[in-house]
């Protein structure tokens, strides 16, 4: 696991220091995937440099399986430095090295020699499904297929944790999910806590178990996805959950309107149509949709209800596990 | 009016002093790369940005290198004819002019260094820094291996560099093919002589340029294999 603590990092500016993290504060449980968002300038970058020890904080600390790796030096950081494996932002292998020479790059630093070397290299390219493309150079490997030998490269020398910066901003959306798809297996396979730094809510929506979200050098929201998507104000659900759209108009004709996050197989198909028979009530869709985060499903829809039933079924619905927001309360005004 | 020597002298004579400035040009070049290629190193590291930032170690190193660039060699010549006597008790003969060329092209072998490796990719360097490996290992992995095309040609240019100098150290007793065009073409006024001495130097100048071309092709990995 790896926990950052309080760090700060300023940089001379223009105008005087810029604060580029202001007292962060993560925590990431071993064997789990954390995605840190945030839009540009909000300290992303700064934050996995300092992460990836390439970039020392002014203050605060980088602990991984409680050992703080920020005030090391020399030696000592060399050996830091293997627990935390990298994949920096960006082309980063050598282009005269082959994808096998690239993955051996750590081992060889790690003084790992010989037929173990050449065994954990074959393990890592079948973790990351390039085997047969072990001959093969850089300028000889498509986009994603770099990207998947950067990750194995980082994951090498059998770190703790894997840092991913930016992995798949320079990818199209397929290559990006075979990318994903190796960090995905790298938890899973490995146990390995994985830290991903991303302007991309995909990469949240796809393989994360927390979400941390960067603004100003701060963390402004940090917390497991699923929780965090059920309160409708949080900025990962306004990112993560389908749009609703307002129609004061369709909206008007109905008694109740509300809206209905569901989280999970059961909630997102049962719920309502138990809720239509179970109160008698008349339910439409008037907006939303259906996502999926990991592999869970989750909902949200806009509905409307007709029927004098329609405030029991809706505090039903919050009771039977969905997350209630009313937009338009009825003649009590209550919210549910 | 004297007849023109004999082509058989010419060639005898042209052969001799292409041997000499052959053997000038390799042994110094050798050793400027040798000795040039960690002052470049050096530069590379301590620069802004580098592995190990050393603002004034940097500037000053760099000062050096340049004041040595910018010594016209023939000054240099004849600055260094004590540090050859004191190296090799003679000052005269190809061997001696090895000493004033081989000093002469560290600075300019070490600025070359430098320049190619600072196109090696940062995030390239940094992330071979990210597995813990040492600067040592980061210098010869990464640094040198990714750019060993580049190097190789800048030994190419440095060769070629040399084959200007060494003509130069003819004049105060190098030998060689700068030597012979200047003592039996230039101040005998012996065609043959000139002419054919201009012909073997840019024969030799191009044999560089396309050897040190084609091996620094044959090494580089960076393309793709399109059959």
């Amino acid at each position: 696991m790896i926990t950052v603590e309080n760090l700060t990092k300023t940089f001379p500016g223009s105008t005087g220091q810029v604060r580029a993290l202001d007292g962060v504060n993560l925590d990431v449980a071993a064997g789990t995937v954390l995605g840190v968002v945030g839009p540009s300038g909000a300290g992303k970058s700064t934050l996995a440099r300092c992460v990836a020890l390439l970039e020392r904080p002014d203050s605060g600390a980088i602990r991984v399986d409680g050992t703080d790796l920020v005030s090391l030096d020399g030696t000592a950081l060399r050996a830091a430095r293997r627990q935390i494996g990298v994949v920096p932002q960006g082309d980063s292998l050598l282009r005269q090295r082959t994808a096998a020479g690239n993955v051996a790059l750590p081992l060889e630093a790690a003084g790992v020699a010989g037929p173990q070397r050449r065994n954990r290299v074959a393990e890592l390219l079948d973790l990351v499904g390039l085997t047969d493309k072990a001959g093969s150079y850089p300028d000889q490997l498509s986009g994603g297929q770099r990207q998947r030998i950067a990750v194995a490269r980082a994951l090498a020398a059998s770190p703790s944790v894997l840092l991913a910066d930016e992995p798949t901003s320079a990818l199209d959306p397929d290559t990006t999910g075979s990318v994903l798809t190796v960090l995905d297996r790298a938890r899973a396979e490995l146990g390995v806590t994985v830290l991903v730094v991303t302007h991309d809510m995909g990469v949240v929506r796809k393989i994360c178990d927390d979400v941390a979200v960067l603004e100003g050098g701060r963390v402004v929201e940090h917390g497991k996805v699923l929780d965090l998507v059920s309160d409708a104000a949080s900025r990962t659900a306004a990112s993560l959950l389908p749009a609703v759209d307002q129609n004061p108009a369709a909206e008007g004709a109905f008694d109740r309107v509300a809206d209905i996050v569901l989280i999970g197989f059961a909630a997102v198909g049962a719920l309502l149509p138990e809720a239509t028979s179970r109160f008698g009530v008349e339910l439409n869709l008037l907006g939303g949709g259906l996502t999926r985060l990991g592999e869970t499903p989750v909902a949200r829809f806009r509905v409307g209800l007709k029927g004098e039933r329609a405030d029991s079924a809706l505090e039903w619905i919050s009771e039977a596990g969905g997350s209630v927001r009313r937009t338009l309360a009825g003649p009590q005004g209550v919210a549910a | 009016m004297r007849s023109a020597t004999p082509w058989s002298e010419v060639f005898d004579q042209l052969l001799v002093a292409t041997g000499e400035t052959l053997y000038m040009v390799v042994v110094s070049t050798l050793i400027a790369v040798l000795l040039g290629t960690p002052v470049g190193i050096w530069l590379q590291l301590t620069a802004p940005g580098g592995l190990n930032p050393r603002p004034v170690l940097h500037k000053v190193l760099g000062f050096v290198v340049d004041l040595g660039r910018s010594m016209p060699f023939l000054v240099l010549l004849v600055v260094l004819t004590s540090l050859t006597r004191l190296l090799l008790t003679s000052t005269i003969g190809p061997t001696a002019a090895i000493v004033p060329l081989s000093v002469g092209a560290i600075p300019f072998v070490g600025r070359l260094v430098q320049n190619v490796l600072s196109e090696v990719n940062v995030a390239v360097v940094e992330a071979a820094v990210t597995t813990g490996s040492s600067t040592l290992r980061i210098v010869r992995s990464v640094l040198l291996r990714e750019s060993l095309p580049a190097l190789i040609n800048a030994i190419g240019v440095t060769a070629i560099a040399l084959l200007g100098y060494s003509a130069m150290a003819g004049v105060v007793g190098g030998g060689g093919l700068g030597d012979l065009a200047v003592r039996m073409g230039y101040q005998r006024f012996n065609d043959r002589f000139l002419w054919s001495t201009v012909v073997v130097l840019a024969i030799i100048a191009t044999a560089i340029q396309l050897v040190t071309n084609r091996v620094a092709r044959g090494v580089d990995r960076r393309r793709t294999t399109s059959i």
